[in-house]
């Protein structure tokens, strides 16, 4: 286990080490760390995936992969990086960072935290272990129909409806908790307009996720239905369908973008105001502005269909709409710039990431303007301009932003400071290769080149541009690897350089507690007066709007905390404070919902695996809501 | 920010006395999800309606039989709030009994959900007839797996309750099954209204 070491540092008291203790934990800090050590194993089998999928195109006609190895490679590369790399490390730094942002000491429901991740842990594995078990999910990550519904005989495509419904509970449940804890769990004084960005584009999520998930749930039960008892939704003989689908999983998936890029830009406005100096500008702007991506993202679905025949009313209404969600878009980058602007700018890796964030958001974003326009699109549409446009999207953008966060908050996770050298290494490998890489996919979609072709042949201008793509999706790897090198050196070799509570001289309430945090996170709960609080007990302004530092911060609820300070091996007990015992049913839950959802896919012998799997589900239900949250001593 | 989420927040003792704001937050946004999930099955229906494929259409329903286990259903919301009102009142002996009436109501309507299927069967409409026999069978059947649950939750109250274990503190209570078992309720009328009722 590669967070023993973090482990130690966090709880020390009795029964609280080794593997059961993470198993059982309810520690909103400990499950963050875990969605990002798994987010983090899974986007290197992710990369590697695309890396074949690149290697394969690397020169026409070569025959690297099979086409249907290619084929599983595709649909997993996009399955892995969207269901479980964006979204886990979106949640990891949710788990960890909005109870302490907004002054908590916990989530809502610390065990139904625990069960979130135990369930995407484990419908994760189950997607994957579909390579042992006669081949992976093939269809793409869309899944379309009837594409999808065909081969019945082969279960791959029933692991990737069983794993996404897996999914998808996992992320309704940990939404559900996070709505609670920003409505219930604010400190005193943190009325929402003084929550930090970053909290508040966890709540928009929350919410996209809420409303867009039943969704793509009953699609997916459809699909399912279709493929296995012979249901009819989208057999087009029989009068069924097949759009229906891509509705379905298109009024989930456009919201699934922002869900995906969201929390970035939440990054992002908390690391520029942070080394630009500066407090962020516009706040009430950019809160809005996120929340209005989050309500228009729900109009915008069918700009995924503009082939589909669907009709000029509805095209011109949902190309408008599209062309409506980049204002408040727009919005919140002239937010950022504003924010830079006149600052005391330090560049350091946090920040690079974030700048990049916007540059490679803003092109990716520009691109995806011209999908609005149903002519053009028309062209685009299943070509490479759209791969180019949502890896400038979701790579350079999302991607990128929450490297952002890693560095920014590794200190505050670890006690520890990422090497800066390393961090400008990767950054610039990072940014050249990935533009090496999706840059040319523009020239190459408008050359006609489709996507998810396995191969192409000699002379139509696509092979230069596919070897440089290529050369650039392997100095990407190296980035990343460079990146992995940091924190192993960092952290698991003790090299980082040690830190206090407040490195960056930052301006929010994490800042203001030991790093790592107690397990309590706070002594005292704060009492917040403004937003950026913590900035405001450090600094003065003088008559010309400049900071001035004021003497010295003593008294109050912000001060360092002198009885764990850097050290975080408090449980909190001799304050008084108790904190939610730990607990193995959420994990049994999950496993029990796990092996359900794994029968399923092997009826009707794997009934047994229901029933078995039902049984335990019920065992971890109804112990978990018969137990008390906090057991006496 | 109301006073209870204040003591929450400060944490210490009270914290998790107090939780059921929380926890009906947390169950109001899932209902909220809820509605989206049945939202979904209810436009494929209407997609369907009149897609039979050679089968059996909306002339099988059994209106006046359905209309009954419909009023057998919402009755069964009048007793969930006589329940909750005794166990507000701490009258445990009348929350068991109207828990029970509660349930007992959940599972006539799910008896006449399965002789209803059992007849449509016997009709020719199967999952594998028609596209209008998979979205009625989905929407309808999952509608049905939701008021088992419902009546699952109900009988282990009512259970707990005889051994005084029924706190209205842990995730399984009183209030929080109430407020699903009105939903279960409400989305049932939507589905008789839209399935049943409308033959346009």
């Amino acid at each position: 286990m590669t967070t023993t070491a973090a482990d130690q540092q966090i709880i020390r008291s009795p029964g609280q080490r080794g593997v059961w203790a993470w198993i059982t934990t309810v520690d909103h800090k400990r499950i963050g760390l875990l969605y990002a050590v798994t987010a983090a194993a899974f986007f290197f089998i992710g990369g590697l995936e695309a890396l074949l999928v690149r290697t394969q195109l690397f020169g026409p006609d070569l025959e690297v992969l099979s086409a249907a190895a290619y084929n599983q490679l595709f649909t997993m590369h996009g399955l892995t990086m969207v269901f479980l790399v964006v979204m886990p490390i979106a949640a990891a730094f949710t788990n960890y960072f909005l109870p302490i942002l907004i002054g908590a000491r916990d989530v809502a429901f610390p065990r139904l935290n625990a069960f979130s991740y135990w369930l995407f842990l484990l419908a994760g594995l189950l997607i994957y272990s579909s390579f042992l078990l006669g081949g992976a999910p093939d269809g793409a990550w869309v899944g379309y129909a009837p594409l999808s519904t065909q081969l019945t005989e082969v279960v791959r495509m029933d692991f990737w409806s069983i794993g996404l419904q897996l999914l998808g509970v996992a992320s309704i449940a940990s939404s559900a908790n996070f709505i609670a804890t920003v409505f219930t769990m604010r400190a005193p004084g943190m009325t929402m307009l003084r929550m930090p960005v970053f909290a508040w584009m966890s709540l928009v999520v929350a919410f996209l996720l809420i409303f867009s998930l039943p969704s793509v749930a009953i699609g997916l039960f459809q699909l399912f239905l279709d493929r296995n008892y012979g249901a009819l939704f989208y057999a087009s003989a029989a009068g069924g369908d097949p759009l229906l689908w891509q509705h379905l999983f298109w009024i989930f998936g456009h919201p699934e973008v922002y869900v995906l890029v969201l929390p970035a830009m939440g990054i992002v406005s908390e690391v520029l105001p942070t080394f630009a100096r500066k407090p962020l500008f516009g706040y009430p702007f950019v809160v809005f502005a996120g929340a209005a991506i989050g309500f228009v993202g729900f109009g915008v679905w069918s700009h995924h269909m503009f082939t589909s025949g669907m009709g000029p009313l509805a095209e011109a209404g949902f190309g408008v709409a599209t062309m409506i969600i980049a204002v408040p878009t727009g919005v919140k980058i002239f937010n950022w710039i504003g924010t830079l602007w006149g600052g005391k700018i330090k560049f350091n890796t946090p920040m690079l990431f974030s700048v990049a964030f916007i540059a490679m958001f803003t092109i990716g974003g520009l691109s995806g303007v011209t999908h609005a326009v149903v002519p053009s699109d028309t062209q685009q549409h299943d070509t490479y301009y759209v791969v180019a446009h949502f890896h400038y999207v979701l790579f350079g953008g999302a991607i990128f932003g929450y490297v952002s966060g890693v560095y920014y908050w590794f200190p505050k996770w670890t006690g520890r400071m990422l090497n800066e050298t390393l961090g400008k290494i990767h950054f610039w490998l990072a940014l050249i290769g990935f533009n090496l890489t999706f840059g040319p996919m523009h020239i190459l979609g408008l050359n006609g080149m489709p996507r998810r072709t396995y191969r192409y042949p000699d002379g139509l201008g696509w092979a230069n541009w596919n070897a440089v793509a290529t050369i650039g999706a392997y100095i990407i790897l190296l980035a990343f690897l460079v990146f992995a090198w940091n924190i192993v050196r960092s952290h698991f070799l003790a090299k980082g350089e040690r830190v206090g509570n407040d490195p960056w001289d930052g301006r929010t309430l994490e800042w203001t507690i030991a790093s790592p945090p107690p397990v309590h996170n706070f002594d005292e709960v704060p009492v917040v007066h403004s937003l950026d609080d913590f900035w405001h007990q450090k600094y003065a302004e003088d008559e010309e709007g400049r900071a001035v530092r004021m003497p010295a911060v003593t008294g109050g609820a912000l001060t360092v905390d002198k009885k764990t300070g850097g050290e975080g091996d408090d449980d909190g007990e001799h304050l008084d404070i108790h904190m939610p015992s730990p607990s193995y049913y959420p994990a049994l839950s999950a496993l029990g919902i796990a092996t359900l959802g794994a029968g399923l896919i092997y009826l009707p012998w794997g009934f047994f695996a229901v029933g078995i799997g039902g049984a335990i589900m019920l065992w971890g239900l109804f112990g978990w809501s018969l137990e008390p949250v906090t057991k006496e001593h | 920010m109301t006073d209870a989420a204040i003591d929450a927040a400060h944490g210490g003792h009270e914290e998790h006395h107090d939780v059921k704001p929380v926890r009906k937050t947390a169950m109001w946004v899932f209902l909220g999800s809820e509605f989206v999930f049945f939202g979904a099955m209810i436009s494929t229906f209407l997609l369907y309606r009149n897609t039979t494929n050679g089968g059996p259409g909306s002339e099988i329903f059994d209106i006046p039989f359905t209309s009954a286990s419909s009023f057998v259903l919402l009755m069964s919301s009048l007793t969930m709030v006589l329940a909750h009102n005794a166990f507000e009142n701490k009258d445990m002996r009348q929350t068991r009994v109207w828990l029970v009436a509660t349930a007992f109501l959940g599972a006539t309507f799910l008896a006449g959900q399965i002789f209803e299927f059992t007849e449509f069967i016997h009709e020719g409409l199967t999952l594998p007839t028609s596209p209008f026999g998979s979205s009625f069978y989905m929407l309808t059947g999952f509608h049905g797996i939701h008021v088992a649950v419902g009546v699952m939750l109900l009988t282990a109250m009512a259970i707990l309750s005889l051994s005084g274990r029924l706190y209205d503190d842990r995730g399984l209570n009183v209030e929080l099954v109430g407020l699903y078992w009105h939903f279960v309720d409400i989305i049932w009328i939507v589905i008789f209204t839209v399935v049943y009722l409308l033959q346009v």
